[in-house]
């Protein structure tokens, strides 16, 4: 008897996947761990749109007139600030959840450009610092690998507070990626499932915090910029106690930021997404006077020129890139098939980088698969990506009529939807309606 | 020895003074007058030379501490020789909390007590407390020893890696995974000589041993609820 496909109703509320999902838990009774970043579809940068020149803006010439894009990054307290040929940098992502090749591919595309690469958790390995130009050194709960000769030997130092993925969060990396060195350099049994601490060990709070941040730059002598890196939880708020504390930076990352590995429920469901978060921190900044002075580098779902141009007009002074990056190295590429097949996964979809099996050599340690990951060769594939981004940004900046990107303003903008329109503060397009202001 | 008087001098010229000696410097002795409580004093030192703070210390006093010998004749406020490298960091007085927090390497003395969270993830540091300490003490510790010669709070050792604790006293609970193991001839051996290296007057006998049973050390579904 042939089924009456019109009679097969699909239930919203328990599609395929839930239902996957309820009887994996069932089988397993404990919860998904994942990497790769929050896939639920948020309102994002895709529903702003720029609005170009007019008879009362005039547009430059592309190819013949400047469009500049450097950025200098921690002028606020640091005697040395950083001087970015381009408003793009890598995100903190930590040697231990990435292999020593990625990191390294990394530092070496960034460097090409101009720009930073951060550490991660786990503490900084001599590659990347060879490799890289421009290293910010993270400073984590966990406090793995940290060490006063690295701080000196950083180009600017972040202290993390929070991540896009896991606002309130701490660290996972599970056994299969703790091999000896990354054993070695975290002082942990290799082979355990460990846990990063989700709270500095020897602070709380902002008064503390500002505290922390002069105990820093006594140790740096006042010359690195000191950035703090907050999740998408109360971005209006935290920046506003970040430049209290004295930050020279703030990075905020929104809730599409990536991760290596955290439990799906955190990354569906704790955060704010990034268009909102950027709003409010500029919002914060403005009020405090203090836009443009404390820099604000956003993260969390930037993956073209348009979203890094949208970002710097509605305030930001730098984007920051993690998961995109790990893209142009190649993740998710559909190559090596098979293994993804092994993971029970497929190219597009995959978000096995807790796994350690990582089929494109980027998120693991295991040799055979990290040699799939030509340091040169992905360094050069990054490198193309960044410009890419950098084109397309100064080409959108053109079109409004700037000759600097960081000259992109909100008023270049309009909002495709409602959410929009109040999450980025925009009027929605074809009204002056901006939901939530008079 | 030279004098430094924090309270005329300022912390970043005092700071920067004693992080620039170098090598071949014959000052090798500094004592610093009117500490008034000051945050991140003698903090990033890279030398061996020995500093004396004559009075209280605020946060991180000693922070990231290599190689110096440093000494407070008071009591110290939040994270005192935090991340330590190595060198050794002595108080006379009291520690606030998360004393010795993160510290990889070198020895942090006590005196008196140390309140919670002291040793706090620490990762190779010997920190040893004439008196007691508070809660939470040892929490994810990762390497290095912590004797308590008095007593210690609540929750000593919770979710410990391989930190080594020794407790002389009453422990008023232990944390997650935290258990008390025999005290081998090794431990007695390696406590005493702590012990001794500390100045510290007390008999290795009279101390229990404690470390991690490691049966947190995998994710594992019937463990759920020890966490
Ligand atoms: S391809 Fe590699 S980096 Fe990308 S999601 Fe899969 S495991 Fe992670």
């Amino acid at each position: 008897m042939s089924v009456d496909q019109r009679a097969l109703r699909p239930s919203a509320s328990f599609p395929p996947e839930v239902i996957r999902e309820i009887q994996r838990a069932a089988d397993e009774g404990i919860y998904d761990i994942r990497g790769f970043g929050a896939k639920r579809r948020l309102p994002h940068f895709d529903d702003l749109v720029f609005l170009g020149a007019s008879m009362s803006r005039y547009p430059l010439e592309g190819y013949r007139e400047r469009c500049d894009t450097d950025v200098t990054l921690g002028s606020r307290f640091a005697k040395e600030p950083l001087r970015l040929k381009i408003p793009i940098t890598i995100a903190g992502m930590s040697f231990g959840a990435l292999g020593a090749n990625a990191k390294e591919a990394l530092g070496r595309a960034a460097t090409a450009m101009g720009t930073s690469t951060t550490t991660g958790d786990g503490g900084m390995t001599e590659e990347e610092r060879r490799a890289s130009q421009l290293l910010v050194y993270q400073v984590l709960p966990s406090r793995y690998g940290l060490s006063p000769r690295d701080l000196r030997r950083a180009d600017a130092l972040e202290i993390v507070v929070g991540q896009g993925a896991k606002p309130g969060g701490g660290g996972m990396l599970l056994g299969q990626k703790i091999t000896d060195r990354v054993a070695a350099m975290r002082t942990l049994p290799a082979g355990i499932d460990q846990r990063s601490a989700c709270r500095h060990p020897d602070w709380t709070g902002p008064d503390d915090l500002a505290i922390k941040i002069v105990e820093l730059r006594e140790i740096t002598g006042w010359k690195k910029p000191i950035y703090v890196k907050i999740g998408a939880a109360r971005p209006y708020y935290d920046t506003a106690l970040a430049v209290k504390a004295g930050a020279d930076v703030v990075v905020l990352d929104g809730m599409q930021g990536g991760t290596g590995a955290t439990q799906d429920v955190f990354i569906e469901h704790v955060g704010i997404p990034t268009l909102a978060a950027l709003r409010l921190a500029v919002e914060a900044l403005q009020e405090l006077g203090m836009h443009r002075k404390v820099q604000l580098v956003i993260s969390g779902g930037i993956r073209n020129g348009a979203d890094v141009a949208k970002a710097l007009a509605m305030g930001a002074d730098a984007v920051s890139i993690g998961t995109a990056a790990l893209v142009a190295l190649n993740c998710n590429k559909p190559v090596h098939e098979d293994d993804y097949e092994r993971l029970g996964t497929k190219p597009g979809f995959c978000q096995h980088c807790h796994t350690g099996r990582c089929p494109v050599g980027i998120a693991t340690q295991d040799a055979e698969l990290e040699a799939r990951l030509e340091p040169e060769a992905a360094a050069r594939r990054v490198r193309n990506y960044l410009t890419t981004l950098v084109l397309e940004a100064q080409t959108l900046a053109r079109a409004n009529g700037k000759s600097h990107l960081l000259n992109l303003e909100p008023e270049d903008l309009a909002a495709l939807t409602v959410e929009a329109a109040a999450m980025a503060g925009v009027p929605l397009a074809g009204t002056g309606w901006i939901p939530g202001r008079a | 020895m030279s004098e430094l008087d924090v309270a005329a001098l300022g912390l970043r010229a005092v700071n920067e003074r004693l992080q620039s000696v170098g090598p071949e410097s014959n000052e090798r002795v500094f004592l610093l007058r009117n500490p008034m409580g000051q945050h991140a004093l003698a903090c990033g030192l890279d030398a061996e030379i020995e500093v004396t703070i004559d009075g209280h210390a605020g946060y991180y006093c000693g922070g990231m501490n290599s190689r110096a010998a440093i000494t407070v004749r008071g009591h110290c406020g939040v994270g005192v020789a935090e991340n330590m490298m190595s060198g050794c960091v002595r108080v006379t007085g009291n520690a606030s909390q998360s004393a010795g927090a993160s510290g990889q390497g070198g020895l942090l003395v006590i005196a008196g007590d140390a309140s919670a969270r002291c040793g706090i993830s620490m990762k190779g540091i010997d920190i040893v407390v004439g008196g007691s300490v508070g809660h939470m003490s040892a929490f994810m510790a990762q390497a290095g020893r912590l004797v308590v010669c008095g007593d210690a709070g609540d929750n000593l050792g919770d979710s410990i890696y391989e930190a080594r604790l020794y407790v002389r006293g009453k422990v008023a609970s232990l944390g997650a995974d935290c258990v008390e193991k025999p005290m081998r001839p090794e431990h007695l051996a390696e406590l005493d000589a702590l012990l001794r290296t500390a100045g510290v007057g007390a008999d290795a006998a009279d101390f229990r041993r404690y470390g991690s049973a490691r049966q947190l050390y995998h994710f594992h579904i019937d463990h759920a609820g020890e966490y």
